[in-house]
C-alpha cells in the first residue's frame, strides 16, 4: 500500500504508539496516508479504537514478522 | 464540541504517577479536552525535578519482586531507592516513556494542569518549584470544568 509518511513505533509501549500517531497525522494533509510500525500487541486494538474515536479512517491492520502495520488515512 | 476528561490526582508515588499521564496524554490523542487538578501528593509531579518521585515495597505487598523480601529488609535505608531505581530500568526496558517525557506530551497535546492552591500552601510549596505551565485554583475552579465532563477520575 502507497503510504506518505512512516511512523515506527517499535520498542515503545502503551500509550506511546498511540499518542506519536496522533502527533505525526498532525503534519499531514487530509487524504494522505500514515504508515505505522508497532511491536506493542496492545496497539493492535488501541490502533482500531483511535480510528473509531477519531475518524481517522484505519486502512489496513496487519502483522508481518512479529511487527504490526497499520495504515491510518488523515481525515 | 470534543468530549472531556477531568482527573483528580492525588498521590505521588513513581507508580501512581503514571495513570494520570497516560490517562491524559490519551484522552487528548483521542480528541478530549483534558484537565487534571493536582492535589496533596500529587502536587509532587508537577515539579521541575521529578527525580524525588519514588516508589517504595514497603507496605506495597502488590508489587511484584524478583526475590520474595521480608518487611524487616524492605525498610533498610537505600531500598527505596533501590527499588526506585529497579522500577525505572524495568520501564525503560519495556519502552515505557519517563514520566517527563509523558508529561511533556500532555502539555504539547494542551492537557491543563492545574494545582490545587490550598494543598500548595498546606506543603509550603515555593512555585518556583513547579513547572511554568500550570495554573492555581481550587475545587470551585476545577469543578466548572469537571461538571461537564464526559470521564471524571480520581486517582
Amino acid at each position: 500500500m502507497n503510504f506518505d509518511k512512516e511512523f515506527d513505533a517499535s520498542g515503545l509501549s502503551c500509550p506511546l504508539p498511540i499518542v506519536k500517531t496522533k502527533k505525526s497525522l498532525a503534519d499531514m494533509q487530509s487524504g494522505q496516508v500514515l504508515k505505522v510500525i508497532a511491536t506493542d500487541c496492545g496497539a493492535v486494538k488501541d490502533m482500531q479504537a483511535f480510528s473509531d474515536q477519531t475518524g481517522n479512517p484505519l486502512l489496513s491492520s496487519s502483522e508481518e514478522a512479529g511487527k504490526y502495520i497499520f495504515f491510518i488515512q488523515k481525515k | 464540541m470534543s468530549k472531556k476528561m477531568a482527573i483528580i490526582a492525588t498521590k505521588g508515588t513513581l507508580d501512581m504517577a503514571y495513570p494520570p499521564f497516560i490517562l491524559a496524554s490519551t484522552a487528548a490523542a483521542l480528541g478530549y479536552d483534558v484537565q487534571i487538578f493536582f492535589t496533596f501528593y500529587g502536587l509532587q509531579l508537577l515539579r521541575k525535578d521529578l527525580s524525588s518521585v519514588m516508589i517504595s515495597p514497603l507496605a506495597n505487598p502488590a508489587m511484584p519482586m524478583p526475590v520474595p523480601m521480608p518487611v524487616m529488609v524492605q525498610m533498610l535505608p537505600g531500598m527505596e531507592s533501590m527499588a526506585t531505581m529497579m522500577m525505572k530500568q524495568k520501564l525503560k526496558k519495556h519502552g515505557v516513556a519517563s514520566l517527563e517525557e509523558l508529561r511533556e506530551l500532555c502539555l504539547e497535546a494542551d492537557v491543563k494542569f492545574i494545582a490545587c492552591q490550598m494543598t500548595v500552601d498546606l506543603f509550603e510549596f515555593d512555585k518556583s518549584e513547579f513547572i511554568d505551565n500550570v495554573e492555581y485554583g481550587g475545587a470551585s475552579m476545577f469543578f466548572g470544568f469537571a461538571g461537564e465532563t464526559d470521564i471524571c477520575l480520581f486517582v
